[in-house]
């Protein structure tokens, strides 16, 4: 199986998925729940891609211990996405810059975009989901 | 592609994330309490009202209605669709995305 349309009997086309977070981790639900929806769609071999922006950025933030909270540290899953395939991760410049965060503040070495350069990519996608 | 849009601007930041992210030439569709963001009036008229000449600005007028106003009632330039053009712009801008 190569993709999704292959499996339901069309042909083989490669969809170039984007996942968007904009949300804080645990405040709400939405983080972990993008998260196991990027761990579907890895494991269907399609063209995963990955943005943070606005308050997204915070969920690669280091050093979070949820278990002050009895929540679950989702945010070492960040860190296995590679050996699922999934290596195209994007964060928005601008939205690191407002909340303070530099790089270095990250969980995994992800791709630090400017906002022109984040308006093309998710632009270019042929499914956007969000959160 | 089309960008949904159906929070209300006085209460989430959901358009200003939309209009500072959707790529020229873009459609928005403002629909639930979105169209709030289309009226004429308010002190973000003038934000959706610029937004009119860098992107296709829809409002679902069911969603309109429901909530008492008026097509008369909205920004100059912004569009109102009923239900199946919604669906035929899902498929003519080639994708969706929302504004959550």
């Amino acid at each position: 199986m190569t993709d999704a349309t292959e499996a339901s009997g069309g042909t083989s086309v490669t969809k170039r998925f984007l996942y968007v977070n904009r949300k804080a981790p645990y405040g709400t639900v939405y983080a972990i729940e993008v998260l196991e929806m990027i761990l579907i769609a890895a494991m269907f071999e399609q063209d995963v891609h990955v943005a943070f922006l606005d308050d997204g950025v915070y969920q690669l933030r280091k050093g979070q211990t949820p278990a002050v909270l009895e929540m679950k540290d989702f945010s070492k899953t960040y860190r296995a996405l590679e050996d699922y395939g999934v290596e195209k991760i994007y964060l928005e410049k601008e939205s690191m810059e407002e909340r303070g965060l530099t790089a270095d503040d990250l969980v995994i070495p992800a791709a630090v975009l400017e906002r022109k350069d984040m308006i093309s990519l998710m632009d270019s996608m042929d499914v956007v989901l969000s959160a | 592609m089309l960008h949904l849009v159906n929070k209300s601007p006085f209460e989430r930041n959901t358009l200003d994330a939309c209009l500072k992210r959707a790529a020229p030439g873009s459609a928005i569709l403002l629909y639930e309490d979105g169209v709030y963001a289309a009226l004429s009036g308010t002190s973000v008229a003038d934000k959706v009202a610029k937004a009119t000449n860098a992107f296709d600005v829809y409002v679902l007028g069911p969603d309109l209605s429901a909530r008492g106003f008026e097509p008369a009632a909205l920004i100059e330039g912004v569009q109102t669709v009923d239900y199946d053009r919604f669906v035929d712009l899902t498929v003519e801008k080639r994708g969706v995305q929302s504004w959550l």
